[in-house]
């Protein structure tokens, strides 16, 4: 997947979760549980959500790379490169 | 129409899961009732057969009000009752708000989707097509559709006024070590895919509930005069809702489930409560309520006894702390739990044993 569609990918896995969310409002560096007010349950949500859609595994420690959308997205491309 | 909520007076009818003639067992959802707490399903305390529905969907009646009659077993079947087969309706939460919000009633459309189900065009197809002959206005309907924050805050507020009314509260607190728990769930998450992970609430759930055991006054309601302990742990779990308010809803039995079946179940709790579809014991059969605002940020919190419970037990969030052991000042995970307890019911002393036995519990997470 390239950068745009981790993105698109990311935000789409977010609206499952806060429907209400302004995807063009989401500041890419601010972290996502307090732009959006996400509880332990919404982020583990969205964990399962991205694993979901990109099939690539995330272990809890790693779950602060994922705080923002910048970080998911730097994330998931490192990852889907392969290692 | 059952009662949902401290004070609830009111509910409406939006459809009905079973018919006339339907067979129906305890715990069965007989019908979806519009409340403060959003869209509930409400369920049979009996088993037997519907013989006869009495309200129609669109209708409001008070709390008490006969919904339906049902022949209870071990009496025959009324013979003209027509053969229907009414399983439970598959359709999707989107689909169900849909169709409050349209006034369709679900259980008479023909869903196109997998297996049946009901899609939100399935809806928008039997809108268009439905008689314009609605129990209620359709700017009525429309209105009772989405939740309705400001009658959930006069509820709370009515509830937690009468609480502080009659309640004669004492609070108590203590600071708990978090490293062993913790550092116990870290292992089980790192060996569970994503899907199965547990979250640290659930164990809090499970301390709580076997802690009760220990101190029982403290699982109870108050009936009347005087407080009636309850053999089964139902721990209701404050969950806050995106659009402002919370719900309390029931995990049945917690005390004697595992922490995986507990997940599950408190996942599907937290996924009802924001789309609709708890259900009505879960809503009236809690016997204590854990709250936790960790998520918030504050690392204490004391909650308001929800009546006709007489506790309820706060946790805050685990913060990075010194904290003195062996003689060492050491950093550690620390998590400071609160119990709001009835003093017609317990005293400090019950409480403090009540506290130091979650305490006890978390020091050795395996075994919970």
């Amino acid at each position: 997947m390239t950068r745009d569609e981790l993105r698109a990918t990311v935000i789409r896995v977010l609206g499952d979760i806060a429907p209400e969310i302004d995807a063009g409002s989401l500041e890419p560096s601010v972290a996502l549980r307090e732009q959006l007010d996400l509880d332990s349950m919404d982020v583990l949500n969205f964990m399962v959500g991205l694993h979901a859609a990109v099939g690539i595994d995330i272990p809890e420690t790693d779950y602060p790379r994922l705080s923002t959308l910048e970080g998911c997205v730097e994330y998931l491309a490192a990852k889907d490169r392969g290692p | 129409m059952p009662i949902l909520s401290a004070d609830m007076t009111a509910g409406t009818l939006i459809a009905w899961r079973k018919q006339p003639g339907d067979a129906v067992k305890r715990g069965d959802v007989i019908a979806e009732v519009e409340t403060d707490k959003g869209l509930i399903d409400v369920e049979v305390f009996v088993s037997g057969v519907v013989e006869k529905i009495l309200v129609r969907p669109g209708a409001t009646v008070p709390t008490g009000a006969v919904l339906a009659l049902i022949k209870e077993d071990g009496a025959a079947a009324p013979k003209s009752a027509p053969p229907l087969q009414t399983d439970r309706l598959r359709i999707s939460p989107a689909a169900r708000k849909l169709a409050v919000e349209l006034g369709v009633d679900a259980a008479n459309v023909q869903g196109t989707g997998a297996d049946g189900a009901i899609t939100r065009e399935d809806i928008e197809h039997a809108a268009a097509v439905k008689p314009l002959v609605a129990a209620q206005p359709p700017a009525a309907a429309a209105a009772t559709a989405a939740l309705d924050v400001a009658r959930m805050r006069r509820t709370i507020g009515a509830a937690m006024a009468r609480s502080k009314r009659e309640i004669p509260h004492y609070y108590l607190a203590t600071t708990i070590d978090m490293q062993r728990a913790m550092a116990w769930l870290g292992e089980q998450n790192a060996k569970r895919p994503v899907a199965e992970r547990l979250l640290y609430g659930v164990l809090l759930i499970k301390a709580t509930a076997w802690a009760v055991r220990e101190v029982p006054e403290l699982n109870a309601l108050w009936v009347g005069d005087r407080a009636v302990l309850s053999e089964a742990v139902h721990v209701g779990v404050a969950i806050s809702l995106r659009q402002g308010g919370l719900v309390a809803p029931a995990l049945h039995d917690a005390d004697r489930r595992s922490l995986d079946d507990l997940m599950r179940g408190f996942r599907g709790l937290v996924q009802r409560a924001r789309s609709g579809g708890l259900r009505s014991s879960e809503l009236s059969d809690s016997t204590i309520t854990v709250t936790s605002l960790g998520e918030q940020g504050v690392e204490t919190v004391f909650g308001i006894i929800y009546p006709p419970q007489v506790a309820i037990v706060g946790f805050g969030k685990v913060v990075e702390r010194p904290w003195c052991v062996d003689g060492a000042i050491v950093s550690r995970p620390l998590m400071t739990a609160t119990l709001s307890g009835d003093h017609r019911v317990t005293d400090g002393h019950r409480g403090g044993l009540f506290l130091a036995a979650v305490d006890r519990l978390l020091q050795e997470p395996a075994r919970l």
